[in-house]
């Protein structure tokens, strides 16, 4: 058992793809947080980062360039966040129901698209620091992945100074914490949601283009498969707050990357442990969390002026 | 998460009265809308819309026999979503039908092959075990909700991805729901094929088979929609749903009922998976991935029904003729999934007309508002 846990944590692989996974869950959690401070649970992330996976294969197919896949990724991310903010922060509709909604028609659109149109493989240059990567353990992790991966690296804390060093961040602030004093002084309640929302469209949509380019190299249609529901589960996990958040990835990204590593070092735990174990760890932390931190007060419910 | 208990509830009627033809032009509208991109897409992927259109109607109605399978098909559907309409009232957001429905279709699947007896004790018993495990499934959502606030949109998302293994799991042992006929090849990861005797019967009308399933489904509806429409318990429920904060000031066990209404919700999808099982729809014995969406595409049907039982039966079956029909699609050359985009169009078509109308009465109120007392007020929204 310790011997196993052993090699387990002395393999380079298992850091390898515990970073990969945690950036793609801080891609899209950290987005999330945004939104979630700005006071919507936007369950739409699951279908930002499909439609940012899907957005990076149509860019590569257009111009055979990594950079440009990137861009059409966080275009197309942005795009259902537009949907989402404007469904729900606009015309208030209710938010799970378009985020619902949302998610449906972006699996079934895409891989619609995907079996009658057909894409080449896309895959980003890997980049490696040097000196850093010859780190032993986890120089190759940290330091010699696809370039997109590094953009983690500059937007948390560029999200961090945007929510808490700017007036606009203190505005989001506000109205996910009490939109009705946020109106009264003035701040436009519905504009500063969907900003956010935006955000989390831009930021998950680059994450589903780094799944394709920097993990998977193509588009399948079950690839996100639920993990942006697991970036939820990180921001509840954080306790709304960046740090925690980014903690909540990396262990995320680690159980992930355990469920790979334990067959590919040769110890035999039944698929079916492995298959379930990030939900089952995302549901018990979630459930071990939820009630010691305190929440955005306004999050989830939706603001109409003079009804509530 | 105290806070997200107060939110109201997921699709409050909001439709204007007033002005009926307005109504009728906005949803109208929608619809076309939400046909023509569908019409765009397909075409934009070489392939025909009225090509399409043709298709789908010969394999949910045309073709000989075909609408016996449909409305077979809408009975799932229907009964997931009339769950989904009962807890969305009482302003719970369940979205794990998906998952309901496979453990109900596996706890279902173990007692069709396990209980002895005549016939309809064994359907009967199978249908009620379908809802235990269906309801238990969420009863594990209601629990976490109860005990420590955990806000029960999350967890019945996650829960629908640990019921996939979890039914895999089941399907690899013998002692659970795996095929106990060794010799056949590929037994593992298949259940056992339900015997004759514990298929729901089928109901032949006009060259028709309908599964009874149907039945059980419009059974239930009714049921459902008489507690919700006429009873206290039903007043009760939409109270919550409104105000949680009044439904308690009146005596309503807000804490209670919402969990039993949650676990309500499981078990009708978990006799929705039984009935998939033993309506013999989906095939004769459980498989990986046994559920096909029918989770999914039944709270589809209980968004665009906008919360009323009686107006989930024609979405239920609409769905269930895109479901028939996209059989006939390959014909066509076009990706049967197409359907699925069709379907979420929809719901998002007609999220649009109501929210439309709100608007436009809040701001008529305003500006009556205003000429009555000059001060500015400010715009809405």
């Amino acid at each position: 058992m310790f011997e196993a846990l052993g090699t387990l944590v002395s393999s380079e692989a298992l850091y390898i793809s515990a970073f990969q996974f945690s950036v793609l869950f801080a891609f899209a959690g950290c987005g999330e947080w945004v939104a979630e401070r700005a006071g919507t649970l936007n369950i739409s992330i699951e279908g930002m980062l499909i439609g940012g996976a899907f957005g990076a294969v149509v860019g590569h197919q257009m111009t055979s360039s990594a950079i440009a896949g990137l861009l059409v990724g966080a275009f197309f991310g942005f795009l259902i966040g537009w949907f989402q903010a404007n469904l729900s922060h606009r015309l208030t509709a209710n938010q799970f129901v378009v985020g619902l909604a949302l998610n449906v028609l972006v699996l079934g659109l895409t891989a619609f698209l995907d079996s009658s149109i057909g894409f080449d493989p896309a895959r980003a240059e890997v980049i490696e620091v040097p000196v850093l990567v010859d780190i032993p353990l986890v120089g190759t992790a940290l330091f010699g992945r696809p370039w997109p991966a590094y953009l983690i690296y500059p937007l948390v804390p560029l999200l961090w100074w945007a929510v808490f060093r700017t007036r606009w961040g203190l505005e989001v602030r506000s109205v996910g914490e009490n939109p009705q004093a946020a109106d009264v002084s003035g701040i436009h309640v519905n504009a500063r949601r969907r900003q956010a929302i935006y955000i989390t469209g831009v930021s998950a949509g680059i994450g589903g283009a780094f799944l394709v380019l920097g993990q998977v190299g193509s588009f399948q249609a079950g690839m996100v498969n639920g993990r942006g529901f697991i970036a939820l589960a990180a921001v509840i996990f954080g306790g709304w707050t960046l740090r925690g958040t980014v903690i909540g990835c990396v262990l995320f990204g680690f159980v992930e990357a355990a469920t790979i590593s334990i067959p590919a070092n040769g110890y035999s735990i039944d698929p079916f442990i492995l298959e379930a174990a990030p939900y089952v760890v995302a549901l018990t932390v979630v459930l071990a969390f939820a009630t010691r931190v305190r929440q955005p007060r306004a999050l989830a419910q939706p603001f109409i002026r003079g009804l509530t | 998460m105290r806070d997200l208990r107060n939110r109201p509830g997921l699709l409050t009627g909001r439709l204007s009265t007033k002005d009926s033809s307005l109504t009728f032009a906005l949803y109208a509208l929608s619809l076309l809308g939400a046909l023509v991109i569908s019409g765009a897409l397909v075409a934009a992927t070489g392939g025909s819309a009225p090509d399409v259109l043709s298709a789908l109607l010969d394999g949910s109605v045309r073709s000989p026999g075909a609408w016996g399978l449909t409305l077979t098909t809408a009975a799932p559907l229907l009964l997931v979503a009339i769950g989904t309409i009962v807890a969305t009232r009482a302003g719970l957001v369940n979205i794990g039908q998906e998952g309901q429905v496979l453990i109900g279709a596996a706890f279902a699947a173990y007692a069709a092959v396990r209980l002895g007896g005549p016939g309809w004790v064994v359907v009967t018993g199978a249908l009620l075990f379908g809802a235990v495990g269906g309801g238990a499934w969420a009863g594990i959502a209601a629990g976490l909700r109860a005990w420590r606030n955990v806000p029960e949109v999350l967890t019945t998302l996650l829960l629908t991805f640990i019921a996939f293994p979890l039914v895999t799991f089941g399907l690899s042992q013998a002692a659970l729901i795996a095929d106990r006929d060794t010799t056949r090849q590929n037994q593992l990861n298949t259940g056992e094929i339900i015997p004759g005797t514990a298929l729901l019967p089928d109901v032949h009308l006009f060259g028709n088979a309908i599964d009874s399933g149907f039945l059980v489904a419009i059974g239930l509806s009714a049921v459902l929609a008489y507690l919700i429409s006429r009873t206290l318990l039903g007043t009760r429920v939409d109270m919550l749903g409104y105000n949680p904060r009044a439904a308690q000031r009146f005596g309503v066990a807000a804490g209670p009922l919402s969990a039993a209404v949650l676990i309500g919700s499981g078990a009708t999808a978990g006799v929705a998976g039984a009935v998939l099982l033993t309506g013999g729809a989906a095939g004769d014995r459980l498989v990986f991935g046994f559920s096909g969406n029918f989770g999914w595409d039944g709270l589809l049907v209980a968004l665009l029904a906008r919360n009323r039982i009686l107006v989930a039966l024609p979405v239920a079956l609409i769905f269930a003729m895109l479901r028939t029909g996209s059989s006939f699609l390959a014909a066509t050359g076009v990706d049967r999934k197409v359907t699925e985009v069709v379907q979420a169009l929809l719901v998002l078509a007609l999220l649009i007309p109501p929210a439309v109308l709100f608007i436009r009465d809040r701001r008529r109120a305003l500006r009556s508002s205003n000429q009555k007392t000059p001060a500015t007020a400010p715009e809405a929204t």
